[in-house]
């Protein structure tokens, strides 16, 4: 059950659209609150419903994140994590279920591990492939070589303040989906996800994006729903991290199973 | 003039571009486009240059300080003073060309990181003689360091914002006034104090600090009747250090030398010696050398100067380096407090301790170079803001007086 399955996160997310509705993508932070806990928290959100993870590399300058993962992730860099504990975790989960694994990472870190060599170490492990939110299509040449040469998929971001021209050319070099950030801003809940948005999803369909999925400020069961009522995915982050630290394996269950209610078509 | 004009960015050799969310993207490019064209632009360098005379003072002078040199191996030493600017460092050259910059693009609000302060007190006052609103981002840690030039910029009107993030240092307000930038960047402009950072941050901030060294060549070639053996200046993010090396990289008979804070010593594990002991890596938007462990993890970085703890350099630096068109070397924490209170005692200057970094270096350059060099020093700020690092380091405090 380890082996990704090339294209895992796409087929994935396709499955759950053409059955009507969309996906739940949840993220954590690996090493959160230890490395054990990180892997039985991530079986458990899918167990509880959600489709596709996304596991967070800690890293000590997280610019995109906010708060809740900032302090989760410096938590985590505290206790010892290091790189090679995110590919056990990617392992670990994948040893145990079978929804599709990227992981989520700054990229000065897979720069000093060696992309090639990362990229076939996470391929190795099971995982799916990388969001890279502090890498843009500008600068990404060796990661589009090192994950086209090991058959991994690349989420890169789209933002409300994007050119044409750049959704354009992030919609054709992702792989698996189009990260569309709801909203000017950095990780964290939030009451309302942004009217941008909608209008972000549009705009990328029209840029021929077949996946495109939404993260940034969703906490909610009627947030997700809303979502993905126009998109293909809704990604929960901060929510979860919350719900693990204050609640632990139990309590980010409950919170997953909660918002998975979100998706029923 | 020299002839090569410098490199536009965003890439300096394999060095600089965009590490950046997709989200700064949009703004990063309204940036470039507008200071591409307010550069080339009569009346905005008309105007800039009429502020610089009549509010920040320039030209700044050039001081020969023959008692100190007689420490350097008798060299002609030539101090560029940066210490006399309004709010005493060059900061002020690179924060009011982002202003006027600012209003070009219609933002009205400005944010900044600041280290040391000297960034922070800068750009609050440039938003006071502009009118913008104005928050800046300083670590925990440098905000008790340097307590003065924190009161200084709420005495201006900016908010200070102490950063608990992290080490609580210069990095971390970077990523937290970066955080600040993608969340309201349709109303706020992020002036950033160095050469570092994404493009188009590093050659903007050399082209409004060039200045610095446009004015020394001339003033140098006057003086002397020909160009310097060497120029020096201290090396946080480089912003200094490029403002005065620029005009004379072309100039391939003039040495250019950089100085690095080596805190404990570039052998121990506390030091900001980028260049020296880093390798390169991604930080702040660039690529460049920075100082991390095996895992790419930003290590942090230590030095009693708080303008100079930082651990990356700005791109244009780790290409001058790995070019050998300019050499980098460490001074200790020591080394640049004896150099401070050498300049102060013979010739009745007190530098700030960022640039007891340079001066500490030409004692040594002074007597490698010899009696008939010439020495151009980059005299970046001035100390009134170390009174109290000093006051300790020397123990010249009255008990008394430390307590009210
Ligand atoms: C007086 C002075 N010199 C130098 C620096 C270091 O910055 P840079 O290397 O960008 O010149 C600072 C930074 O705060 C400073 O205040």
């Amino acid at each position: 059950m380890s082996a990704a399955v090339p294209g895992a996160v796409a087929s994935t997310i396709a499955a759950r659209r053409q059955a009507g509705s969309g996906a739940l993508i949840g993220y954590l932070p690996v090493g959160f609150p230890d490395l054990p806990t990180s892997i039985d928290a991530a079986v458990a959100l899918v167990e509880n419903g959600v489709d596709v993870l996304e596991l967070g590399l800690p890293y000590s300058d997280p610019v995109m994140d906010g708060p809740v993962i900032q302090a989760a992730t410096q938590q985590a860099l505290a206790n010892g994590f290091k790189l090679r504990h995110a590919f056990e975790a990617v392992e670990g989960v994948r040893a145990r279920v079978d929804a599709p694994v990227l992981l989520m990472t700054y990229w000065n870190p897979v720069l000093q591990y060696g992309v090639e060599r990362f990229a076939a170490d996470l391929r190795d492990a099971g995982g799916a492939g990388l969001i890279t939110p502090d890498l843009i299509p500008d600068e990404a040449e060796t990661w589009l070589a090192a994950s086209d040469a090991a058959s991994l998929e690349r989420v890169f971001l789209a933002a409300p303040t994007s050119s044409p021209e750049r959704l354009k050319r992030c919609v054709e070099l992702s792989r698996g989906f189009v990260y569309a950030v709801s909203t000017m801003g950095i990780t964290g809940a939030r009451a309302d996800v942004d009217r941008a948005a909608r209008t972000l999803v549009d705009r990328l369909r029209d840029a021929g994006a077949e996946n495109a999925c939404v993260g940034i400020g969703i906490s909610t069961a009627d947030q997700v729903r809303e979502i993905l009522g126009y998109a293909d995915g809704a990604i929960v982050g901060s929510a979860l991290v919350r719900a693990l630290a204050e609640g632990g394996v139990a309590g980010v269950a409950d919170t997953a199973a909660r918002l998975a209610t979100g998706v029923v078509a | 003039m020299s002839e090569s004009a410098p490199l536009p960015g965003p890439y300096f050799g394999e060095y600089g571009g965009r590490y950046v969310p997709e989200s700064l993207v949009a703004a990063l490019d309204e940036l470039t486009e507008a200071w591409e064209a307010l550069k080339v632009d009569p009346t905005f360098k008309l105007e800039l240059a009429e502020l610089h005379r009549s509010y920040t003072g320039r030209p700044s002078i050039l001081t020969e300080v023959q008692r100190f040199a007689e420490h350097a191996g008798g060299a002609r030493v030539l101090l560029k003073r940066e210490d006399l600017n309004h709010t005493g460092s060059h900061k002020i050259n690179n924060v009011l060309g982002q202003a006027l910059l600012t209003r070009r693009i219609g933002k009205k609000r400005i944010i900044a990181e600041t280290g040391a302060g000297q960034h922070g007190v800068a750009t609050a006052t440039a938003a006071a003689l502009f009118g913008l609103d104005c928050t800046i981002y300083m670590g925990e840690v440098d905000t008790e360091r340097q307590a003065l030039n924190v009161a200084r910029m709420r005495l201006l009107g900016a908010e200070v914002i102490p950063v608990t993030s992290g080490s609580r240092t210069l990095k971390d307000a970077i990523n937290e006034a970066m955080r600040d930038w993608v969340t309201n960047v349709e109303t706020t402009n992020y002036v950033f104090g160095t050469v570092a950072g994404p493009h188009p941050f590093p050659a903007m901030v050399r082209d409004l600090q060039r200045v610095i060294g446009d004015e020394a060549r001339e003033q140098v070639l006057a003086l002397t009747g020909s160009l310097p053996t060497a120029v020096a200046a201290c090396v946080g993010g480089g912003s200094n250090a490029m403002g005065i090396f620029t005009a004379f990289v072309g100039d391939p008979g003039v040495k250019l030398f950089g100085f690095e804070a080596a805190g404990d010593g570039a052998d121990t594990p506390r030091h900001a010696a980028t260049i020296n002991k880093g390798r390169p890596g991604v930080l702040h938007g660039a690529r460049s050398y920075l100082l991390q462990d095996e895992d790419g993890q930003t290590v942090e970085s230590h030095s009693i100067s708080a303008g100079l703890d930082y651990p990356g350099v700005g791109p244009e630096h780790a290409w001058l380096a790995d070019s050998g068109r300019a050499e980098y070397r460490p001074i200790t924490d020591d080394q640049a407090m004896a150099a401070l209170r050498l300049l102060s005692r013979t010739e009745g200057i007190i530098p700030a301790i960022e640039s007891a970094h340079a001066l500490a270096g030409v004692l040594e350059l002074g007597r490698e170079l010899g009696p008939d060099s010439v020495i151009l020093v980059n005299l970046s700020g001035r100390g009134d803001k170390d009174m109290t690092t000093a006051g300790h380091y020397f123990d010249i405090l009255d008990r008394d007086a430390e307590q009210m």
